[in-house]
């Protein structure tokens, strides 16, 4: 009952409005973490209040925070309503940091089951928790049973195995001393790579999801430049191009989507940045540090030069500061240049004029190298479907690194027989299973041990 | 003739039961078949082992008799996994089989309230499903008020070797024919078990000179917490590394269908923790040798305890067994091997004071239980005893929990999980074993002891003097810090120059200084007991409290009771596995249906909410 949960309480999709709801003892806590604004700790009780959503330094969402402090909130414990502008990936994003940051993800009917056992709603309303929860535990096993055979419970087995094995070596150990021979001693370094192939199958698994929403929401792609040198048009070629379809689509309050196209089956969102276009002059109009705001919201960056200008301090500032994918352009390259090449040190550039066919494709090539999407065409899903799966994968990847730094440091094997199960635990949160005596088990079926 | 706690058996779990009602002062009787037999030890002759020898700690703090009798009467101790970290070391010692007993039956003499009688129980005296009595094999009638039954092997107990069985018990004892009957016709459920020891051998026909001696510690060591060491460490016997071999296992592959157990004379299930040698070769068929020990069983007897190498072979086959191990061409066998059937209850219908759900003041512990092993045996005793006791005392009984001991590990299972094979316990059982250390079992539980009144006020001082030193010493370490300036040699050479002053406390954190190379910068002197009790404490400090939230959150479960006259047919929507099992278990809390095998958690939020829905008054 004490714990903090977090579910997002709209239906999801690009609706005007997402609300994420988070209740539990420290949920202010947690969200004031990650809220940039008043320090929602003391903002009076049942009140609204304006702000970012920040993941570190960048901002998410600009949202509005509804504070209500217990008993007077729905489930008796303290709440909060985070109202975000929809889309999924923004919504995700911010349910994605509250799991990081000490919420759980809300069983269905959770909230509602809250406010019963805390006495918030009475008997008859409480038949109805039955059901949910009735409902829940089917629809555990309906999911259960859907992912026994998928891809990703294939992998987490795999590991959990590989895990059981080692650590059934060594509490066979601890629990046999004197029956087990030198050679069937386990050793650290035999620990550590197994632990660091778990590792690097687990950050794999965590950059899928990237490319799991990159297959689904294609890359934002942003196109920034002093005017004139030659934005629209590299847009447009490469719109013409491909004969893709240009929209007009609201996408969120903060970006205009100038339109779509398709490489390699992937979905490049080309946009401008939102509120800027009518003054033409990213860099100038708005200075540095807001424009890198707008920009770091997209996957990729790409920089239009023009070669027969002098490349200016705010231009290289932009550049080097950018910390998402970036590609440099220099445009009108059939004028006499005047870019110091050297400043661009190495972030990879084209060359062309006004976009040619060549350097179109150039630029296609690229991007598709960059964010491996013939890869991505070809592999075969064990994605991480959900924020739920992703925070557990984390969660399970934070446990293996922390076990790995153990045992760098040599701690004594009783300690990292702890790390092990802690490991195994949390994979098989993943996946719903739990830990039980397979230990035993495994000790038994796989070691001759026993006076 | 009337007693207000009788205890039927004189095994570990019968001396520690007796010991633990009569300390209280309530009137005890122990009755067993034979007084030779008190505390013997019929198989192995260790005490301890790994989580074993924390059990017998446990004891020790509890206010019962193992461990000090142990440190009297062993040939040889030591320290196992002393480098695998702070909570799987555990104590082992080869006790003699001779003194052992001597030395329990002294410590038993010595206890006023309690009488010792030679006589076999055969039957029991129960009235409205309360236990009154106990009737002897000449009919004489014992009444009580409590009862604690502690029978062993000794219930229809079937000697097996080869294709032959006898029904006795260990030694060519008698065993009890009707007594398992009786408890069945109660309506408490029979199992039957089966475990087994193996050879002893003559030292003089062994050729030591190509075995591997293993060496007792040379660090003085005691179980207790109130004596100081009894024995002298270059006095210790030794023991003997003996492996079979190729010829070893196709002389059991060959003879399999005259094993007792593979020839299906056996129906008893036997222990997975403590195989015999032809379950080894038949489960492990491609391991080239398998590790077997020469051990010494007394200094009164020249028998030597071939330990790995139980078996239910014909003697004609053992002959050749044992004669393929290098080393032992010509032993001669003094005693055979023998795999031996016996009658246990189920321990589903036993709550975890070990009072029985069907025979009120009815108490059993040890091998009845399905447990196997000395150490458990004596374990339960004391709690069984205490609780007899507390009962005939009209007080509350002395339930202890997962995170206190190993005991209360054993008992939780033992009544939540059951058991299909005998039980034993292992380090990797206990899921808080972090806090379960050997080094602290008088800090976890001797107060209980105190309270229930078997720890004396001496005792109970002397625990609060030396919680006082271990705070003491914490205090030390954080108020002294180490500058380069003063930073001593071994110092250096274990973690560098310091560049900055830390605090002892903070240098002990780290996994590279021992706190040996500390304590000599504090006035204060400290016992070794007191040093390691704080160095595991500070070292691990990050490990234990993420172990102690952990208790947090099971305790909070612990504390959602179920009432014992809930009616799981009326909870609607539990799946059938579920509903059956917990039927099956009937948890008294939530925390301990949890733990139940079947049940799982959306069952877990069903029964907590009913609980909530028609118990909502009670809260």
């Amino acid at each position: 009952m004490n714990e903090n949960i977090c579910a997002i309480s709209t239906a999801l999709g690009v609706g005007a409005i997402s609300i994420i709801r988070a209740t539990g003892p420290d949920a202010i806590e947690i969200v004031n973490s990650i809220f940039k604004g008043k320090d929602l700790t003391k903002v009076d009780t049942h009140t609204i209040n304006y702000g970012f959503i920040m993941d570190k330094e960048e901002k998410v969402d600009e949202v509005l925070v509804s504070i209500m402090r217990a008993p007077r909130t729905f489930t008796k414990e303290d709440m909060v309503e985070i109202n975000s502008h929809g889309g999924i990936s923004t919504t995700n994003k911010i349910l994605e940091l509250l799991l990081e940051n000490g919420c759980r993800l809300a069983e269905p009917g959770e909230f509602t089951k809250k406010a019963f056992l805390n006495g918030r709603i009475d008997l008859v309303e409480a038949e109805g928790i039955n059901d949910l929860i009735v409902s829940q535990t089917d629809s555990q096993r309906k999911f259960a049973m859907n992912r026994l055979n998928g891809n990703l419970s294939r992998l987490i087995k795999e590991m959990r195995k590989e895990i059981m094995e080692l650590e059934g070596k060594l509490e066979v150990a601890f629990d046999y001393p004197d029956e087990i021979e030198d050679e069937e001693d386990i050793t650290y370094n035999e620990l550590k790579s197994t632990m660091i192939t778990i590792k690097d199958k687990l950050t794999k698994l965590v950059n899928s999801y990237k490319d799991a929403s990159i297959i689904k929401d294609g890359i934002n792609v942003s196109i920034v430049g002093k005017p004139n040198v030659g934005k629209s048009s590299i847009l447009n070629h490469l719109l013409d191009q491909d004969k893709a379809i240009v929209t007009d689509i609201a996408g969120t309050t903060r970006d205009i989507v100038e339109g779509t196209l398709s490489l390699n089956g992937i979905k490049l969102n080309l946009t401008d940045t939102a509120g800027i276009r009518e003054t033409d002059d990213l860099v100038e109009s708005i200075g540095v540090k807001k424009s890198l705001d707008i920009i770091n919201n997209s996957d990729l960056v790409i920089f239009v030069l023009n070669n027969s200008e002098v490349l200016t301090k705010e231009e290289l500032d932009l550049i080097n500061k950018t910390n998402v994918e970036k590609i440099v352009i220099i445009n009108k390259c059939d004028l006499e240049s005047k870019i110091d090449y050297s400043l661009l040190d190495d972030i990879p550039y084209i060359k062309g004029n006004t976009m040619d066919a060549n350097g179109l494709d150039e630029l296609k090539t690229r991007i598709i190298s960059m964010f491996n999407l013939e890869k991505i065409n070809s592999s075969d899903f064990n994605y991480i479907s959900n924020a739920r799966e992703l925070s557990l994968v984390k969660k399970a990847l934070d446990v293996v690194s922390e076990s790995i730094d153990n045992l760098n440091a040599t701690l004594p094997f009783e300690i990292v027989a702890d790390d092990l199960r802690v490991s195994y635990v949390a994979l098989g949160e993943i996946i719903g299973e739990t830990y039980n005596e397979d230990i035993l088990d495994e000790i038994f079926s796989k070691f001759c041990v026993g006076k | 003739m009337k007693y207000d706690v009788i205890v039927v058996g004189g095994g570990h779990a019968g001396c520690e039961a007796a010991n633990a009602a009569a300390k209280q002062g309530v009137k005890t009787l122990l009755v067993t078949s034979n007084m030779k037999n008190i505390a013997d030890m019929p198989c192995n002759p260790s005490i301890g082992g790994t989580a074993k020898g924390i059990v017998v700690r446990e004891i020790d703090a509890l206010g019962g008799l193992m461990g000090r009798v142990a440190d009297k009467s062993h040939l040889q101790i030591k320290m196992l996994n002393s480098g695998k970290g702070p909570a799987v070391k555990s104590l082992r010692a080869q006790g003699d089989k001779v003194i052992y007993p001597k030395n329990m039956l002294k410590e038993l003499n010595s206890i006023e309230s309690l009488d010792i009688m030679e006589a076999m129980i055969e039957d029991l005296i129960v009235e409205d499903n309360t236990i009154k009595g106990v009737i002897t094999d000449e009919g004489k009638e014992i009444m009580c008020e409590a009862l604690v039954l502690t029978t062993g092997t000794y219930l229809k107990s079937k000697i097996l070797v080869g294709e032959t069985h006898k029904f006795e018990g260990p030694h060519g004892e008698v065993s009890s024919k009707h007594l398992s009957d009786k408890l069945r016709d109660l309506g408490i459920e029979i199992q039957r078990l089966k475990t087994g020891t193996p050879q002893r051998i003559d030292p003089d026909t062994v050729d030591f000179s190509v075995l591997t001696p293993e060496y007792g510690d040379s660090t003085p060591w005691t179980f207790s917490f109130d004596i100081e060491p009894q024995y002298e460490i270059d006095k210790q016997r030794l023991c003997y590394l003996v492996y079979t071999n190729e010829e070893t296992h196709k002389i059991i592959r060959d003879n399999l269908s005259r094993s007792a157990m593979y020839g299906g004379y056996a129906e008893g299930i036997g222990p997975r923790y403590c195989p015999s040698i032809e379950d080894k070769v038949v489960r492990f068929a491609d391991k080239e040798r398998h590790q077997l020990f020469l051990e010494p069983e007394s200094d009164y007897y020249p028998d030597l305890y071939l330990q790995g190498f139980s078996t239910s072979m014909p003697i004609d086959v053992q002959e050749k067994m044992v004669h393929s191990l290098h080393g032992l061409e010509n032993a001669k066998i003094l005693k055979y091997a023998y795999a031996i059937e016996y009658d246990a209850i189920n321990p589903l219908q036993m709550y975890p004071s070990e009072e029985s759900k069907v025979i009120k003041n009815l108490y059993t512990a040890g091998q009845i239980n399905g447990t196997s092993g000395y150490e458990e045996a004596a374990g339960q005793g004391l709690i069984a005893g205490i609780n007899a006791g507390l009962r005939v005392r009209g007080k509350d009984p002395l339930i202890l929990k997962r995170n206190e001991s190993y005991i209360g590990v054993l008992l939780d299972d033992l009544t939540t999980k059951g058991t299909k094979e005998p039980y034993r316990l292992l380090t990797s059982r206990a899921e808080y074993r972090l806090i379960l250390r050997h080094d602290n079992a008088d800090l976890r539980l001797r107060d209980y002891g105190y309270q229930v009144g078997i720890i004396s006020q001496e005792q109970k001082d002397r625990l609060d003097l030396k919680r006082k030193h271990i705070n003491d010493l914490i205090e030390n370490l954080k108020n002294f810090r180490v500058t380069p300036k003063n930073q001593s040699e071994e110092l250096v050479e274990a973690i560098g120059e310091l560049n900055n002053g830390e605090s002892l406390y903070d240098l002990l954190k780290r996994p590279e200084v021992k706190i040996n190379d500390l304590v000599t910068y504090l006035e204060e002197e400290y016992s070794k007991e007191i040093q390691e009790i704080v160095e595991v404490q500070v070292k691990y400090e990050g490990y234990i409290n993420k172990t102690l939230k952990e208790v947090e959150r099971m305790l909070k479960l612990e504390d959602k009771k179920i009432p014992e006259d809930i009616d799981y047919d009326k909870v609607n929507n539990l799946a059938s596995e579920a509903r059956q099992k917990l039927k099956q278990v009937r948890p008294l809390t939530i925390a301990q249906a949890t733990r139940i095998s079947g049940v799982n958690p959306a069952d877990i939020s069903i029964l907590t909410v009913y609980l909530k829905k028609e118990y909502a008054n009670q809260d």
